[in-house]
């Protein structure tokens, strides 16, 4: 039975850490623009995909072991992916931004924008669903009927370290500091004489570099890529960036592993058809009672 | 407790007592007491962040308030939402204009009858009879109010467009088209230059002579409440500090202090 | 007199010209469809842009609301009026359904309005971005769970609505799928105007412009939301209904994020606030969805990125706020817009 929930409990830790590093970049991108960037799942998806091609290439064409492969390969997807998404900021948020569009009409560019790279990715690659190359051979260990892949312990570790270096980035270094700073205050923050644009270009590598990341351990571990899995995901994890309280990193990380907690106990205990019902459920009940999130700060109306 | 403005014989229009507000650890509002007769015009004072709009708040329903009791004619408001509050008689303003301003001046006037609109959701759509007596009526009163405050010229107008000034008058009207008993005034003059603050001067006083309301309202400009107020009351970090006629308050040590810095110290 | 019933007259016109067509089969079924789906799209961005637009929330899970209505409406006509599987015998002569057939579809609005409260008890609290997740998870919870009922077909979907149109043309020879679609959403964007034109309904753009002047201008916000979120979710039921009649078998899928994400471009290209920039985006939406056809896959690109620039041009939707008589005055004399 302690077994059992042993093993849950990894369990929901790594499928966490998959909505951990993907709700994050929603949170990094609220917290600054107020943009709720929902391309932020797709990209993901592209990150997946671009580590496919950057895998298959290094170890087929050029023939390198699995552990040189993934060495390189995880600095390429980061910043392949982070040109993904500094792309759509140039191309489709800034210029409405410059225009002093509702925010809103950004938000319905960002979902244009993500149904373009699922379509677009359909349209170029076909509807076959891709196989991911095996970077690493998976291990087994069984510790006390806990069984555990080294690949798992990999993704945990992974989002942990990704949130101690985002913490410190973020608390600790200058432009972090303007990050917090814009979230504060728009309007101020360019007349001190920080660079808004640059911040924000910054805000998107780091969002979706992470969800680069996030891309290539999820094909590791599902080795199975295809155009929508960034769709629902996306989603979900953007639910779990408001159920932390959305535009604190800690709050990202805590709805990430929430999200996958509930979800993999509602698998151990009920159908799996029911995982997104009850899920859902869930969040509903947490925003009902917290409205703005775990960690989010109530705004008082000042009158 | 000076309560010698209040006319003995009727029930106060607002009584507080013993009002306490604390937000987490900060006690933004301590012990205050106040009873505010028919047709009083009262000063509220302090430096800033004295928590002068908080008493406002806790008054217009907005804040449920950590201790005390409020009564509006003799009838605690505890409980009751802003909208109650506002159909008991409580209207306000507030210190950045808070008009709607994609409706037209108008409407602005005709949603704040929302209390006593008396028809509801099926009429709006059927068009009933109720419905269009009530609509009649309502753009009457409106078109009349307007009419009175001079400002029927912008009916049709959105209140981005109007002169600042204008917008303190049309706000204040909106406020008095509730009818209210009590009337809030959140820093009127704030924003405005010493010709629209002459003028409003001439609005509030004209306001007391023609409605029968009384004015209670937050001002920093001195000169607007020793001229209209009779009474002050003066608060420092949510306490009363001092109270009484425009003279007795400009003379007060403790107000003097609080505004200008202790220089004994 | 003839100016002020002269917009009746030429809906009415407009309805006899489209059933003349229909009927002596003058458009083929596929033109035919289209402009079924038409007035379904215009009652869903009409009703999403009451709370979107005017009243200023995102809710992007209509679809979830179309859902519930449409199941009900289809399960109710089903074990009423035809013989099916899981429902038996029909409970009724299936000759009723024809003059049944709007309740059937009403049924379907108000089981909607009443799942709208899942939205609307929420929002007394919370606003914004916060109330986006919300009705998201909504759509989501309504989806999954109709997923998880067997009985009614699951994922796999529910059918034998056909059976009820064919019942209908069988009493009558009309083509009544598109009367009705017809009246409905006439019968929507009516209501929505009436209720966002009385001095009511205008406490919907008080709550949009300055939710705290409404509250204390004696606007009972918790009420307007309530009524508002109830009416459009109600209508999303509406077009749910129609919906499913109109294809004749439903599956929750159909009903999934995307169809919200449909109606909310809809929306925001019509522009927010602007019920005839509503209709008129609906239509727009609706073709051009159809010329594309042929694109297959592609059509999602395209669509996507036209959207994309055509909101780099006008980043305030098609109208903007204004309605059609704010553009072409002339139109005044016929019509009052708010």
């Amino acid at each position: 039975m302690l077994a059992t929930f042993i093993q849950n409990v990894i369990n929901a830790l790594q499928w966490g850490s998959f909505y951990a590093l993907i709700a994050l970049g929603y949170t990094l991108v609220y917290g600054v623009l107020t943009l709720i960037n929902f391309a932020h799942g797709d990209v993901f998806m592209v990150g997946a995909y671009i580590a496919f091609f950057v895998a298959t290439f290094l170890l087929t064409a050029l023939g390198l072991p699995g552990w040189v492969a993934l060495a390189l390969t995880i600095p390429l997807v980061m910043i392949l992916t982070s040109v993904v998404g500094v792309t759509l900021e140039r191309v489709a948020y800034r210029p409405l931004r410059r225009k002093g569009a509702n925010r809103l009409y950004v938000v319905i560019t960002a979902l244009m924008a993500g149904l373009i790279l699922e379509h677009g990715n359909l349209a170029l690659l076909g509807a076959s669903r891709k196989a991911f190359p095996p970077l690493i051979s998976e291990h087994v260990y069984t510790i006390g009927g806990v069984s555990f892949t080294n690949l798992k312990v990999a993704v945990i570790f992974t989002a942990i370290l990704v949130f101690i270096i985002l913490q410190f980035i973020v608390t600790k270094t200058k432009i972090g500091m303007a990050m917090r700073a814009i979230s504060y205050d728009k309007f101020a923050v360019p007349l001190m004489g920080i660079p808004i644009d640059t911040v924000i270009v910054f805000t998107f590598i780091l969002g979706s570099g992470f969800a680069g990341l996030a891309g290539l351990l999820f094909a590791m571990s599902y080795p199975v890529l295809e155009p929508y899995m960034g769709a629902l995901i996306g989603w979900k994890a953007f639910i779990a960036a408001v159920v932390g309280g959305i535009g604190d990193i800690r709050g990202a990380f805590l709805g990430g592993f929430l999200l996958g907690a509930v979800e993999i106990m509602v698998v151990a205990f009920f159908p799996s058809t029911f995982r997104d019902l009850i899920a859902f459920s869930v969040l509903l009940a947490i925003l009902t009672f917290k409205p703005t999130g775990l960690f989010g700060i109530a705004k008082t109306t000042k009158i | 407790m000076t309560q010698l403005h209040v006319q003995e014989k009727s029930v106060p229009v607002l009584e507080i007592e013993n009002l306490s507000q604390r937000f987490g650890g900060l006690t933004a509002i301590a012990n205050f007491n106040i009873a505010l007769g028919e047709n009083d015009l009262t000063g509220l004072i302090g430096p800033n962040g004295a928590g002068k709009t908080t008493v406002f708040n806790l008054v217009s329903g907005f804040y449920q308030p950590s201790e005390g009791e409020i009564r509006i004619g003799g009838t605690p408001i505890a409980k009751l939402k802003p909208h109650q509050v506002t159909a008991m008689g409580v209207a306000r303003t507030f210190q950045n204009i808070r008009l709607w301003s994609d409706m037209t001046v108008l409407d602005n006037i005709r949603v704040a009858q929302h209390y006593r609109l008396g028809y509801g959701f099926f009429h709006s759509i059927l068009r009933s009879k109720t419905y269009q007596q009530r609509e009649a009526e309502i753009t009457k009163e409106a078109n009349n109010l307007l009419e009175v405050f001079d400002l029927i010229r912008y009916r049709d107008e959105f209140p981005g467009n109007l002169p600042y000034g204008t917008q303190r008058k049309l706000e204040i009207a909106r406020a008095l088209s509730v009818h209210p008993k009590l009337l809030l005034l959140d820093e009127p003059a704030a924003g405005l230059n010493s010709n629209d603050i002459q003028d409003l001067i001439r609005l509030i006083r004209w306001i007391h002579n023609t409605f029968d309301v009384s004015i209670w309202m937050i001002e920093h400009h001195m000169d607007v409440m020793m001229e209209l107020c009779n009474h002050i009351k003066v608060i420092d970090f949510g306490e009363t500090i001092a109270e009484g006629s425009p003279e007795e308050i400009r003379k007060h040590p403790a107000v003097i202090s609080a505004y200008l810095g202790d220089d004994t110290l | 007199m003839l100016r002020r019933y002269s917009v009746h007259m030429f809906l009415a016109l407009l309805g006899f010209v489209l059933v003349y067509l229909a009927y002596n089969e003058l458009v083929n079924l596929y033109i035919l469809s289209i402009l079924m789906f038409m007035g379904v799209n215009i009652i869903l961005s009409a009703s999403l842009n009451l709370v979107n637009g005017y009243m200023g929330e995102f809710s992007c899970g209509h679809a979830g609301f179309m859902c519930v209505g449409a199941y009900v409406s289809s399960m109710l006509g089903v074990l009423l009026f035809a013989k099916d599987k899981v429902f038996g015998l029909p409970l009724l002569s299936p000759e009723f359904a024809l003059y049944a057939f709007p309740v059937l579809i009403f049924a379907g609005g108000v089981a909607a309005a009443f799942a709208g409260l899942l939205v609307a008890i929420p929002s007394y609290k919370t606003r914004g971005d916060y109330l986006a997740i919300i009705t998201i998870a909504a759509n989501y919870i309504i989806i999954s769970g109709i997923e998880n009922i067997s009985y009614i077909g699951g994922s796999r979907g529910f059918m034998g609505m056909k059976r009820l149109i064919r019942s209908m043309e069988d009493v009558v020879d009309l083509p009544w799928m598109l009367i009705w679609v017809f009246l409905f959403t006439i019968f929507s964007i009516w209501i929505l105007r009436r209720y966002l034109s009385s001095t009511f309904g205008k406490g919907v753009s008080a709550i949009c412009q300055d939710e705290v002047a409404a509250e204390i201008m004696s606007v009972n916000t918790n009420k307007i939301k309530t009524i508002t979120f109830m009416l459009s979710s109600g209508l999303a039921g509406i077009a749910g209904g129609l919906f499913a009649y109109i294809l004749g078998y439903v599956n929750p899928g159909s009903f999934n994020i995307l169809k919200s994400t449909e109606v909310l471009v809809m929306v925001y290209l019509g522009g927010m606030g602007s019920l005839s920039g509503s209709v008129l985006s609906a239509i727009f939406f609706t073709v051009l969805l159809e010329v594309l056809r042929p694109l297959q896959i592609i059509k999602w690109v395209v669509i996507p990125l036209l959207l994309i620039i055509l909101m780099q041009f006008r980043p305030e939707g098609i109208m903007g706020n204004r309605e059609l008589g704010d553009i072409f005055p002339w139109l005044k004399r016929f019509y009052r817009f708010k």
